[in-house]
């Protein structure tokens, strides 16, 4: 069960988190393995306290770039700078941040409480009074006694989180740290360790290839392909203003359209001609791929006072749970076939069935521009 | 500003600094203890009898001597039927173990394990007692043919059967039942899919077997030493030529011969290792074993039969030990293993020899250990792990009595500044740790690769030092195997006699030195009682290995059985 990913978003776009005091700064960052450019030419910077979520399909460097940071890697050329200080040819040891790997990593020969206690110095009453600070704060006091093996996959990756935070470095770094559990389990630590961030305003990268994870946990999200960054910026931006192709068809669902320029606002899709959000830059009589989401396409119960409605077919009719999605084959837009999303609701006003004849127009404020003909990045 | 094309590294740690220079000095060590004394074996099959220079006369003139041709031949004639015979015997065996719900399959397995606690000049000793000249059965063998060509082959399937046991068990352990199943419902006969499915899924294992068969017995001389009459071996010629005739040139040459099956074998095996990969899927459903009736009760008369001709090898040499006068008197007496009557070194060498698998397992663990750790686990190990695990392959290739040899004329030569090694104790650990190096650092590796790769770079996240890591977690969750390899080093350092034999002083004799010894000298009883001593003692370190291993995994290891 996918839920709608607008409901997911922040309400307002937050404010930049770079706008903060940048913590740590990447410039320039490119890494070759053998003839494969992995990254090229990274620049990123993260703000303090800022949970920024590293997104993309595999392959496309995200993980590598985090190795980068935690030190396990070098970089072939460019800057790592955290906190003042540079640190692009430090060790690990000698760099200061917590890191959950995919596979936990968690010491199997030790008990929860010892691996939680592993990277903690001195007394032996100050460690087990942290050890018991942090079960309390992952909520799981009764384990201390356990080992690995006898934990569920969540609770391990809840103990490989605590003993990241033992030391209380300042930099948080996750390695698809929930790829590895059920969706259910999934989706409540999601939250979990997104308020635990929160409580302790601990800067965090998390890589993902799960842009659902991405969008609900992060306050700014990193896509990557092919070793570039794609877009960096608040979920909400994301999704509703995706900078590239890659970004529009990677993140969400959406409809691609063959469209005409006319002028420097108005382009021409099929028969109609519509009002562009802005200025999209390219030569009147130049092609232009118009996007837009399934929630943008609106279906009408009866013909709308707007100019720019149109008849489609139903083709298909999907029920994913809260909503519906509608397949449609629209004529009169260059014979162009569409998904809207609808809700029950919607779905009862509208009345209709398979092989009916609906009005539908698009929300034009909503529409991403892109210059040229193909839909996809590559 | 780092310009582009300066490849650049991350700054080491201190810790990873000082696991960098133990990874070097281990390398360093490994290099005097193999590379160095094989170069010297290469210089001196270069070497006239004076002792000059005579680049590659010396080999050209030892292959031409008739007796050596004859030897090779020999060795050739041996080795090929020792592996004829072994391979079907040991892949019935094995077969039975793994596919058959045998009865008793534990004990069989040990049974046949057995002979790996005997020095190879035992089998030979047991032959003697059972058809030889005085031998209860000499009629089987007339005018004690038993002595050559008969004797060596059936001494040599005794000493390579667990060798190749081993092999075939584990390519027979595996098996997809699926693939019988699809066979069986498209009407396929048990033989059809013995050579359509089992023979193919195994050939790998059966080529492996084979090669190590086929070294172990050219390499090998204990059997031919003590039943090989006056039948021409290349091993027991090696031995003949340096320690009867002081001849080092041409000892040097039939070195460098008996490590082309070595060296071959180890190319045919690593190539094997490569290709077999992924054999079994992930999704292979594990078979079971076969439940007719007819089947084990087959099964259980056969393993019987080879199992039985095994202990009867055993047991002859162990029984001839307290047995007043084999075959003449047979009352009971302990009056073989007063080793005072003869010669061979006794009591000394039994315990001298107790001192080296000791100490041979103790520094062989530690180093095996910390070499395959660093090779495998450092983040900076870069050329020197990989030169150490390169290096780590080589002893397998090389047989004991070519390295035995190679520390002759490297460590006795007189400008070696480590001349002084010679004839101690010290220099029988070495050879033996370098000799039985590969498959202790294998087991390491294997262990170590089993634990996940992120252990490291998350202690180095949390700034513990890498020594803490390896005391806390890797060696704990590692015990098992580092209890395996000690075990194998000890067994292995007891029972040995090829490798060691050029090595060792009156001071330094070695309890299986003594057992050659005490044969050559006519006192069988004595050789026998000595063996006897090796078997029940590397028999008792096994036994407390696997006691110790039980004790500290139910004490340590509580982490292993999720409750």
């Amino acid at each position: 069960m996918k839920l709608d990913p607008t409901t997911l978003l922040h309400k307002a776009p937050p404010a930049d988190g770079a706008a903060t005091r940048p913590y740590l700064t990447l410039a320039g960052i490119s890494k070759r393995f053998g003839q494969q450019q992995v990254l090229s030419q990274l620049d990123l910077t993260i703000g303090k306290g800022e949970f920024v979520c590293l997104l993309g399909p595999s392959g496309c460097g995200k993980t590598t770039l985090l190795r980068q940071i935690a030190g396990l890697d070098v970089p072939d050329s460019g800057q790592i700078v955290m906190d003042g200080r540079d640190i692009t040819l430090l060790p690990p040891a000698q760099r200061d941040y917590g890191i959950v790997f995919q596979s936990y990593a968690l010491f199997p020969n030790l008990t929860v409480a010892d691996n939680i206690a592993y990277g903690l110095g001195g007394a032996r009453r100050d460690k087990q009074r942290r050890v018991a600070e942090l079960l309390a704060l992952i909520g799981l006091d009764e384990i201390a006694g356990k080992y690995p093996a006898q934990l569920s996959g969540g609770q391990q990756q809840r103990v490989a989180l605590a003993r990241a935070l033992a030391t209380s470095p300042s930099l948080l770094l996750l390695d698809e740290p929930l790829s590895a559990l059920d969706a259910r389990v999934r989706e409540h630590l999601r939250r979990e360790i997104r308020s635990l961030q929160q409580k302790l305003g601990i800067t965090t990268i998390m890589v993902t290839h799960d842009q659902e994870e991405a969008l609900t946990m992060a306050d700014r999200v990193v896509v990557m392909n092919g070793g570039r960054i794609e877009q960096c910026a608040t979920p909400f931006t994301l999704y509703r203003e995706p900078a590239t192709r890659f970004v529009a068809s990677f993140v969400g669902q959406g409809n691609w359209l063959a469209a005409r320029s006319r002028s420097a606002l108005h382009a021409t899709l099929g028969d109609v001609s519509l009002l562009l959000p802005a200025p999209h830059g390219t030569p009147p009589g130049s092609a232009l791929t118009l996007f837009v989401r399934p929630e943008d396409l609106v279906l009408h119960p009866r013909w709308p006072a707007t100019p720019d409605a149109v008849l489609a077919d139903i083709t298909k009719l999907e029920l994913l749970g809260p909503i519906y999605r509608v397949s449609l084959h629209v004529p009169a837009w260059g014979a162009a076939n569409v998904v809207a999303d609808i809700t029950h609701a919607q779905l009862a006003q509208l009345d209709i069935s398979l092989q009916q004849r609906v009005p539908v127009s698009l929300n034009a404020a909503r529409l991403r521009v892109f210059a040229g003909e193909e839909k996809q990045h590559d | 500003m780092t310009s582009l094309s300066t490849p650049r590294r991350l700054a080491a740690s201190r810790d990873e600094t000082q696991a960098g220079a133990l990874l070097w000095l281990l390398l360093a060590l490994l290099v005097l203890a193999v590379l160095l004394p094989l170069a010297a074996i290469l210089g001196q099959a270069m070497l006239a009898a004076d002792g000059s220079f005579a680049g590659l006369a010396p080999l050209r003139d030892t292959l031409a001597q008739p007796g050596l041709a004859r030897a090779a031949g020999g060795s050739l004639q041996v080795a090929l039927a020792t592996t004829a015979l072994v391979l079907p015997l040991a892949y019935g065996y094995a077969a039975a173990l793994t596919r058959v719900a045998l009865p008793g399959r534990g004990l069989f397995r040990l049974l046949a394990l057995l002979p790996l606690l005997a020095p190879s000049l035992l089998p030979g000793i047991s032959l003697v007692y059972l058809f030889g000249h005085q031998g209860l059965l000499k009629s089987w063998f007339a005018d004690g043919s038993i002595y050559g060509f008969a004797g060596i082959v059936l001494g040599e399937a005794f000493y390579t059967f667990p060798h190749a046991l081993m092999i075939l068990l584990t390519a027979l352990a595996v098996g997809d039942a699926r693939l019988y199943e699809a066979a069986r419902t498209l009407g396929a006969g048990p033989l059809r899919r013995f050579a359509t499915i089992t023979l193919p899924a195994t050939r790998y294992g059966l080529v492996s077997a084979a090669m190590v068969v086929f070294t172990l017995v050219v390499t090998d001389f204990g059997v031919a030493k003590v039943i090989g009459g006056q039948y021409p071996v290349l091993a027991v010629e090696a031995y003949k030529q340096v320690i009867g005739q002081q001849n080092f040139p041409r000892g040097a040459v039939i070195g460098l011969l008996l490590l082309l099956p070595a060296l071959l074998s180890f190319a045919v095996d690593r190539w094997l290792q490569r290709r077999q990969g992924t054999q079994v899927s992930a999704r292979a459903q594990p078979l079971q074993p076969l439940r007719q009736p007819l089947v084990r009760l087959l099964a259980l008369l056969y393993c019987s039969a080879v199992g039985g001709a095994l202990l009867v090898l055993l047991g002859t040499a162990i029984a001839a030990a307290f047995i007043q006068q084999w075959p003449y008197q047979l009352g009971f007496t302990l009056q073989h293993f007063d080793f005072d009557l003869v010669d061979g070194g006794g009591w000394l060498a039994f315990a001298n020899s107790l001192k080296l698998a000791l100490y041979t397992a103790l520094a062989g663990t530690v180093l095996v250990f910390l070499g395959a750790w660093g090779s495998s686990k450092l983040r900076t190990a870069g050329t020197a792990g990989q030169l150490l695990h390169a290096l780590a392959m080589l002893p397998m290739a090389v047989p004991g009595l070519v390295l035995g040899l190679g520390y002759i004329f490297f460590f006795n030569h007189a400008a070696n500044p480590l001349h002084g090694l010679y004839g101690t104790l010290a220099i029988l650990v070495l050879c033996s740790v370098a000799h039985f190096y590969t498959t202790a650092h294998m087991t390491a590796r294997t262990a170590l690769a089993q634990l996940d790769g992120d252990f490291e770079p998350v202690a180095a996240s949390l700034k513990v030092p890498l020594w803490r890591t390896l005391w806390r977690v890797t060696l704990p969750t590692c015990l098992p195997a580092v209890l395996d390899i000690a075990r194998y080093f000890f067994v292995s350092a007891m029972t040995t006699v090829s490798a060691v034999i050029f090595l060792y002083t009156p001071d330094t004799v070695l309890a299986a030195v003594a057992v050659l010894n005490m044969d050559d000298a006519g006192d069988t009883a004595a050789a026998a009682a000595m063996a006897t001593l090796i078997v029940a003692s590397s028999g008792a370190a096994c036994l407390l290995f696997a006691l110790l291993s039980h004790w500290l995994l139910a004490r340590s290891q509580r982490w292993r059985h999720p409750l």
